[in-house]
């Protein structure tokens, strides 16, 4: 039975795209388009009572929230393909705590950007560069904590790539492409390296010649 | 060795891990952070968590912080100890972090505006934005419907047994009851209701209660 994923498109259901690849753990995908109310579709619903991507159908099991979905993976294959998760409960446990860091810290302004830049001409509303200028100082500053850890260890829960890190590709890969800031991940040496290593894992690369950005 | 909790008692992150902590009898003891004096900005604290947030813990030489990821690594820790708080399967143990993320993501902001606006600002002698809450507490029916469709098939979040899922909503919903005069959205679902009697009743959240002085 092989796992479904809605939604490749987006950047959130990247997470588990990238997540699966690692885990060499075959999968299928479902387009969801999110621009034509594909959220609000009564039988989408169903699957994700919230109305957003992703969601997984394995077999009769249904999951939602990307960093459930990679966590559960993770686990499950843990004996095959990249160890994601750290060799000890402690390890783990640093890999949950820089997880929560992008969940809680990192991904709201980035988010905020994604909207406010690619999502609104879309959509046809007007971009609020106040919000804009605000989001982007806020990132600036999760981004000098990554440079102050980073110089210390070479991923963000120690010296192993881990879902810590992984977390961040999608959104990341927005802002240094479509949203032309680049600059903020160059100016600061130890994030560069990170995101030089990480954005060229064969998973990643794999993911961006595979599904196509909607916008 | 007794696990450090840095954080004031009476601030929601810190009253999550706490929760954990007595739910799997842990001996923990509380450092206080003085957040009106800004304490959380000092050089010192933000060693110890470089976003200026509570809490953080240090257990031995191991230290940790973000509330979600501390409870996450307790409750593996002590497995076998206490309530099994993540599930009795691996399949289990995801629906628990389902949960745990749409409590992150779709309700711990809504209840931490609300809650700033109608409570702590008024507290600190300042004006909280009546519209901001009044925007939240919409946003909050919404999602509190979601659960109560969700609790009339199971009774806990996570299927049938008390998991982090839950866990992680209690202080939060203290808060909105209690403080915010929010009673409302929980009293006004059956199931909901029915759901906040049976996880505010357990004797570790009362245990907590009491230590806070409520």
């Amino acid at each position: 039975m092989v796992v479904k994923v809605y939604g490749p498109s987006y950047a959130s259901p990247k997470r588990v795209l990238v997540c699966l690849i690692e885990k060499e753990i075959e999968f299928e995908t479902v387009p969801v388009d999110l621009l034509k109310g594909g959220l609000k579709d009564p039988e989408f619903l169903e699957l994700q009572p919230f109305g957003t991507v992703p969601v997984t159908q394995d077999g009769d099991y249904i999951l939602f929230e990307s960093r459930a979905i990679m966590r559960y993976y993770a686990e499950k294959y843990k004996s095959q393909g990249t160890d994601l998760l750290g060799k000890t409960i402690e390890e783990r446990g640093l890999v949950e705590n820089w997880l929560e860091v992008e969940a809680h810290s990192y991904n709201p302004p980035i988010y905020t950007l994604t909207v406010q830049i690619m999502v609104s001409p879309k959509l046809g509303f007007p971009r609020d560069e106040n919000l804009i200028k605000e989001s982007e100082e806020k990132l600036a500053k999760v981004l000098d904590v990554y440079e102050e850890k980073l110089s210390k260890s070479k991923y963000l829960a120690g010296d192993f790539f881990s879902l810590a890190d992984l977390s961040h590709l999608p959104f990341t890969q927005y802002l240094v492409s479509q949203m032309g800031k680049e600059y903020m991940i160059r100016s600061r040496k130890h994030v560069s390296a990170w995101w030089d290593d990480i954005s060229s894992r064969p998973s990643w690369q794999k993911v961006l010649q595979l599904y196509a950005v909607p916008f | 060795m007794v696990v450090k909790v840095y954080g004031p008692i009476m601030a929601a992150c810190p009253q999550r891990v706490m929760a954990c902590l007595l739910e799997k009898d842990v001996e923990f003891e509380i450092v206080h952070v003085d957040l009106e004096a800004e304490e959380h900005k000092t050089s010192d604290f933000l060693l110890r968590q470089p976003f200026g947030q509570v809490p953080a813990i240090e257990d031995g030489d191991f230290k940790l912080f973000e509330s979600r990821a501390i409870i996450r690594y307790y409750a593996a820790k002590y497995e076998e100890r206490g309530p099994n708080l993540l599930g009795n399967s691996l399949e289990g143990r995801a629906l628990v972090d389902q949960w745990l993320e749409v409590e992150a993501h779709n309700f711990n902001d809504l209840v931490y505006t609300l809650v700033l606006q109608l409570v702590v600002l008024p507290r600190m002698g300042k004006h909280g934005d009546v519209v901001l809450a009044r925007s939240c507490e919409q946003k909050l029916e919404k999602v509190f419907d979601i659960y109560e469709q969700r609790l009339s098939n199971a009774t806990y979040l996570a299927g049938d047994s008390f998991t982090l899922a839950d866990l992680s909503h209690l202080p939060g919903i203290r808060y909105l009851v209690n403080d915010a005069g929010m009673g409302h959205l929980v009293a006004e679902r059956k199931h909901v209701n029915a759901w906040w009697e049976a996880i505010s009743n357990r004797s570790a959240w009362k245990k907590l209660m009491k230590l806070v002085n409520y």
